[in-house]
């Protein structure tokens, strides 16, 4: 199984061109994009190549069951009892290899590959999706003034995430996280000559390192489960897993464990309260945000979440329904966030809001047991928000002057954008849950899950989101795409600090084709390949038409808890169908048709409230900004340092200044008519002698006496002390 | 046995002395020769070194010293020259010898006034003795000598060559530490009148200065109320040295006025002593005060952290940002320290190697900026990105492995040393270490906080117009000698720790072992 074997040359690729870009890439030919776009293609086969062994792997063991032999012998190399579940289903255990990292007290603790069908299925999103950003890029980034660094960003994000995907032990895992963490505070800030942009890209490393203090606590405590469970400490997960399963680990150390891993949920898959960065992380070149905070990035912590999800399980005791921390966070994200999407003039801004919603579900989804079809909804959103994102920068493209601000500049787009426009729609159905696209049947999945284990307050929540995905998606095609042609006043200035001579350029270029039209191939063919995903990607678990494909290759078989699968049911279907619909016919009249309570925020002082909290977005921006950033960087940071300068270091002053004038007085006092005084006298008397002890006891000796004696006499005390 | 054996590290740490005599020799005026006379000598030293880390035997079953030679010296007080180097020492002596090659190839076109090349580099040469001499001394007093040969040389350094408020700096930086070495001192002293080592040496001595000797005996012969008092001395030499929080004010002035290359050998040497003290000496010698000290150490290393870090927001020098930031690093060594576990002290011993590579390049990179813009306020530079493309790199780079970033150096002193926090040694209170864990990793978005910002100001936005027209020297030839190296082992050690872990495991499981059984007993 070479692939799967080898699945460590997948992020090794593109970690060498970055290497390669970054040193060469200014003098080939084109930048270094063709590094890049080469290294991501050879991943890509790679991934697939993966993708078609796994399932190989997977349908010979539905039919073999000697697998378990070799499942025991793996699982005895662990020190681990092997424990099967899911549902009768011989267990396939993941494909392992690793090889020594560090070592404490003479303990290897390894780096390596863990692939089984969660990572090979992540492996071929991130590897498909970065590859059409890397083609849209080339063109979309074409004058951009660090080109060249731009691509090697993304050679480097796309080798940590696939770092972090392949990842077989928690550590590892970390690692790779971080790396993602830097490459978006890169990315976010790529065009840092402007504050606002670099302020982002701060603002997205830290939010995110808030959340990751859980994952550094959380990581350390899956070393010391391990640990409780077999007598050896490790981040492996496989043993991980399976130590959270034993009933050999106290429920206490899961549940703090599972709380931790829950604030790196939080701060890096956007979840309320750490979901502020998301939103501003838009300051980024779109490809970016299509491929980092869309698709890839942001779902690390549903990943994380779902690779080690038995610790999760049994810490938050998922399998007992009623609430739980997880489900909580998911759903008050759904809604938080798709309320904010109303009131968004950006386009970005509005796909923004849409992924943080997105990603709660996901979340929620993990928190109510649906395991299967949080990853799936993963699965089908990256592809479908990819597209989205990619149309929204299309349109900004070539169609709104690099503007993004729906209202100010676009409109009426579809007649001169028509692919960019069709893509688009596809995209918004499939996000909206339409049937049958993709969107809808992974949606539907957590719904009907959280309906059938218990969780029926969030299945509520999940349709509600649902409605609101509709409605505020209507609203932004409307804006951008129906109504009159808004745009063309627009100015260049996305790029201040071009030269002149650039200026003039890029107006040129522009005056060339002035007006809107439609974006070249490089843009408008991964549209389409994303929008195919966007309506197919759902087909593979299609339940009434009896494929349950995405299951049966992804859903752990191993070191894994048992879930409730419930069966897809119609009507369930047809409910949360209809109020998409209805979500879509409301929006319809309101801006379509210009019907409905039109201008009441203005009218009405409680609904003028609202939408002034939702405008500030919930102020907590606010709150992190200016209340605990700015406190702790202003008066706290300065009082500390007040404490520093003016108490730490006045005792230490004043110290020095008391021992001078100690001396001082010893000197003057004691030794020059003291002491001295007597040797004089005593001079008098001896004459010679006395001339002689002068010639001593003056200048620097007497300092040496002095301090000699003072060291005694301290010695001397603290011997006598110490005895 | 190998000559090289028995004379590799005598030529480690007396070489450089040796050069400093040619040094004074050669006529003042002839700069070059003066410069190569030293570049040579630090050159074969390092190269001594290396053939001391070749023929170093690394596998598990090489805990003990090598190179190990044990000589008469002060027959009086049985005081001996005793050196050697073990999983802990090794790495320190490489990173001496290696920083010390550096800071004089950066020098060759750097001197700060009053320029004297002579003086300055005889001075780099002395100090490189008193440190490579503290890194292999097995004898309080020969440590002692080499702890404290260190201060001259860096006195007369910040006092010479350092910045405006030079003579308060040096004078306080010498005799804030001076005043530890004192108290440790006497410390020594009363190891030697009161460990009872008469069962280690089967009679053959009732008292000593050899540390192996002392070590084994555990403190044996002590009563806990001396042994707490002992170790207190030890504590405030070597607490000075680190520095920990409250005793750190020496630090910030000493790097502010010190000139670029005192900053660097502070930072990435002089630091570490103290942090090498209490692994080598303190917590061998009396492990069963080191355990009632060990939460008290502990709660200083956290708040140093903290406190470091707010400091480090507040400042307005860019140079004494990174000072204070050293604080809040070697708060994690100590803290990794006083777990007395084997991963908190194999991460002190990563921490220090990390800090001393990317605190040192912080202090190389304040010290071109300066060079440059002649000023190192923060909110005057701008735009460093567009003006020193390469340099502004480089300070990106330093900012995120300083940041604990994983797959960079300062991610392995960092995460293994919170770790060791959440399972502390034996008797230690777990919810007491695990609290440190938490503020611990809460630091660590707080170094995010305030390295980023120090990034943002000094290398993104656009150029300030008073620099506008300013001849800016991006990285020169002898910065990336000097430079890449660093850089190198940075990411070397960022990817593959074990290379130096596997070093240091070696002895310091042993260490912790034995601890633990003098602990429990």
């Amino acid at each position: 199984m070479f692939f799967l074997d080898h699945a460590w040359l997948v992020p090794l690729i593109p970690a060498l061109s970055f290497a390669v870009i970054l040193f060469f890439g200014k003098r080939m030919p084109k930048g270094g994009s063709e590094v890049g776009v080469a290294a991501l293609g050879a991943s890509w086969v790679l991934a697939c190549g993966a993708f078609y062994q796994w399932v190989r792997h997977v349908d010979n063991a539905a039919g073999a069951k000697g697998a378990a032999g070799s499942v025991k012998a793996f699982a005895s190399s662990l020190k681990l009892a092997a424990t099967s579940s899911g549902e009768h289903a011989a267990p396939v255990a993941p494909i392992v290899h690793s090889v020594t990292w560090f070592q404490n007290a003479g303990i290897k603790l390894g780096v390596g590959i863990q692939i089984d069908g969660l990572a090979v299925m992540m492996m071929f999103v991130v590897t498909t999706i970065s590859l059409l950003v890397h083609v849209y890029s080339t063109e979309y980034m074409r004058d951009d003034r660090r080109y060249t660094y731009f691509f090697a960003a993304l050679s480097l994000f796309t080798a940590s995430m696939l770092l972090l995907v392949v990842a077989d032990n928690t550590l590892q895992l970390l690692v790779g996280w971080e790396l993602v963490g830097l490459c978006s505070f890169m990315l976010i800030g790529h065009w840092w000559e402007e504050k606002p942009n670099s302020d982002a890209a701060l603002k997205a490393f830290l939010t995110t390192r808030t959340g990751d203090i859980g994952l550094i606590c959380g990581v350390i405590m899956t070393y010391f489960i391990v640990q409780r469970a077999t007598g050896v400490g490790s981040f492996n997960i496989v043993a991980l897993n399976q130590a959270a399963l034993s009933g050999k680990v106290g429920h206490t150390i899961l549940l703090m464990t599972a709380v931790a891993l829950m604030a790196a949920i939080m701060g890096k898959s956007g979840q309320f309260p750490l979901h502020t960065w998301l939103p501003d992380a838009m300051a980024g070149p779109t490809p970016v945000s299509a491929l980092i905070h869309a698709a890839t990035m942001v779902v690390a912590g549903v990943y994380l979440g779902a690779r080690v999800y038995p610790v999760l399980f049994e810490g938050f005791s998922i399998g007992h329904g009623g609430v739980n921390l997880m489900a909580a966070i998911g759903g008050t994200t759904v809604i938080i966030g798709a309320a904010l999407a109303f009131v968004q003039d950006d386009i970005k801004k509005v796909l923004a809001y849409s992924t943080i919603s997105q990603l709660g579900y996901m979340v929620m989804g993990l928190g109510v047991g649906a395991w299967i079809a949080a990853i799936f909804h993963l699965f089908t959103h990256a592809f479908f928000k990819a597209d989205l994102f990619l149309g929204a920068g299309s349109v900004s493209h070539s169609g709104a002057h690099h503007s993004f601000d729906m209202k100010k500049d676009m409109g009426g787009l579809r007649k001169y954008m028509p692919q960019t426009f069709a893509t688009f729609v596809i995209g918004s159905l499939a996000l909206a849950g339409i049937f049958p696209l993709a969107g809808f049947w992974s949606k539907d999945e957590i719904l009907v899950t959280a309906g059938k284990g218990g969780y029926t307050f969030f299945m509520v929540v999940g349709l509600a989101g649902a409605f609101m995905t509709a409605a505020y998606m209507t609203r932004c095609i409307y804006l951008t795409f129906y109504g009159e042609y808004r745009g063309g006043g627009a100015d260049h200035g996305h790029d201040p600090l071009a030269t002149e001579a650039e200026q003039d350029v890029a107006h040129d270029a522009h005056e060339a084709h002035a007006g809107p039209h439609e974006s070249p191939t490089a843009i408008t063919a991964p549209l389409w390949i994303l929008s195919f995903f966007a309506v197919t990607a759902g087909l593979l678990n299609a339940e009434p038409f009896h494929i349950e494909k995405f299951k049966q290759w992804v859903e752990p078989r191993y070191a894994f808890p048992e879930l409730v699968h419930p069966a897809f049911s119609w009507p369930a279907a047809a409910l949360s169908v209809t109020i998409a619909l209805v979500g879509i016919g409301i929006s319809y009249q309101f801006y379509w048709l210009r019907r409905g309570l039109r201008d009441f925020s203005s009218r009405n002082a409680f609904a003028r409230a609202g939408k002034t909290f939702l405008v500030n977005k919930y102020y907590l921006d606010h709150l992190y900004t200016d209340i605990v950033v700015g406190s702790i960087k202003g008066p706290i940071a300065n009082a500390s340092y007040w404490v520093n300068q003016h108490v730490i270091d006045a005792v230490l002053n004043g110290v020095g200044r008391g021992s001078l004038s100690v001396a001082r007085f010893t000197y003057d006092v004691l030794d020059q008519r003291g002491v001295d005084g007597i040797v004089n006298g005593l001079a008098l008397g001896t004459g010679d002698a006395g001339g002689a002890a002068r010639a001593v006891e003056t200048g620097r000796l007497q300092w040496y006496a002095l301090m000699m004696f003072s060291g005694v006499a301290l010695f001397s005390v603290f011997l006598w002390i110490a005895h | 046995m190998n000559w090289f054996d028995s004379w590799g590290l005598t030529l480690v740490v007396f070489l450089p002395v040796v050069g400093m005599g040619i040094v004074l020799l050669l006529p003042r005026e002839d700069e070059q020769a003066v410069k190569l006379a030293t570049l040579l000598t630090t050159l074969v030293t390092l190269g001594f070194t290396i053939a001391v880390l070749a023929r170093y035997h690394y596998g598990a079953g090489h805990p003990g010293l090598q190179f190990d030679v044990n000589k008469n010296w002060i027959e009086v007080i049985n005081s001996r020259y005793h050196v050697g180097v073990d999983g802990i020492s090794l790495p320190m002596l490489a990173l001496s010898s290696f920083i010390t090659v550096l800071c004089v190839i950066y020098s060759w076109n750097h001197f700060p006034e009053p320029h004297n090349p002579k003086a300055f580099l005889a001075l780099i040469l002395l100090l490189e003795t008193g440190m490579n001499g503290t890194f292999v001394a097995q004898d309080l007093i020969l440590f002692f000598i080499f702890f404290e040969l260190v201060l001259l040389p860096m006195f007369f350094m910040i006092g010479v060559w350092g910045g405006p408020n030079k003579e308060y700096a040096s004078i306080k930086f010498f005799l804030f530490t001076m005043f530890g070495s004192a108290l440790m001192l006497l410390s020594f002293l009363a190891l030697y009148f009161k460990v009872d080592v008469t069962a280690v040496t089967h009679g053959a001595m009732h008292h000593t200065f050899d540390i192996p000797t002392l070590a084994a005996a555990h403190g044996a012969g002590l009563v806990h109320g001396t042994e707490l008092l002992i170790f207190g001395g030890l504590f405030l030499g070597f607490a000075i040295k680190v520095p920990m929080f409250p005793f750190h004010t020496w630090l910030p002035d000493a790097h502010t006025e010190a000139p670029t290359v005192g900053s660097v050998l502070l930072a990435a040497i002089l630091l570490k002593l103290g942090t090498y003290g209490f692994i080598r000496i303190a917590l061998p010698i009396l492990p069963v005060a080191a355990r009632t000290w060990a939460p008290w150490i502990g709660l200083l290393a956290v708040i140093g952290i903290i406190y470091g870090a707010l400091n480090c927001l507040a400042q307005k020098d860019m140079k004494r940002l990174i000072a204070f930031s050293s604080i809040a690093h070697m708060g994690f060594v100590m803290l990794g320290i006083a777990t007395l576990t084997s991963f908190g002290i194999n991460a002190a011993v990563f921490g220090m190697v990390a800090h001393g590579l990317i605190t040192g390049m912080l202090f190389f990179i304040a010290g071109s900026v300066q060079h440059n813009f002649n000023t190192r306020e923060m909110s005057r530079l701008g735009g460093l990105l567009l003006q020193a493309p390469k340099m502004g790199w480089i300070l990106g780079f330093c900012v995120m492995a300083s940041l604990g970033l994983p797959g960079l150096a300062g991610f392995w002193g960092e995460f293994p040393a919170i770790l060791s926090a959440f399972q502390p040694a034996a008797p230690l209170s777990e919810p007491v270490f695990r609290s440190f864990m938490v503020v611990a990793a809460i630091g660590t978005v707080f170094a995010a906080g305030y390295l980023l910002y120090m990034l943002q100001r000094v290398a993104f936005g656009t150029v300030r117009d008073e620099f506008a027209d300013a001849h800016i020297h991006d990285v020169g030839m002898a910065e990336w000698i000097a430079w890449t190296p660093m850089l190198l082992l940075i990411l070397v050690l960022g990817i593959y720790p074990n290379l130096l872990f596997k070093v240091s495991d070696v002895a310091v499981h042993p260490m912790t072992v034995a601890i633990g059984k003098a602990i429990a007993r």
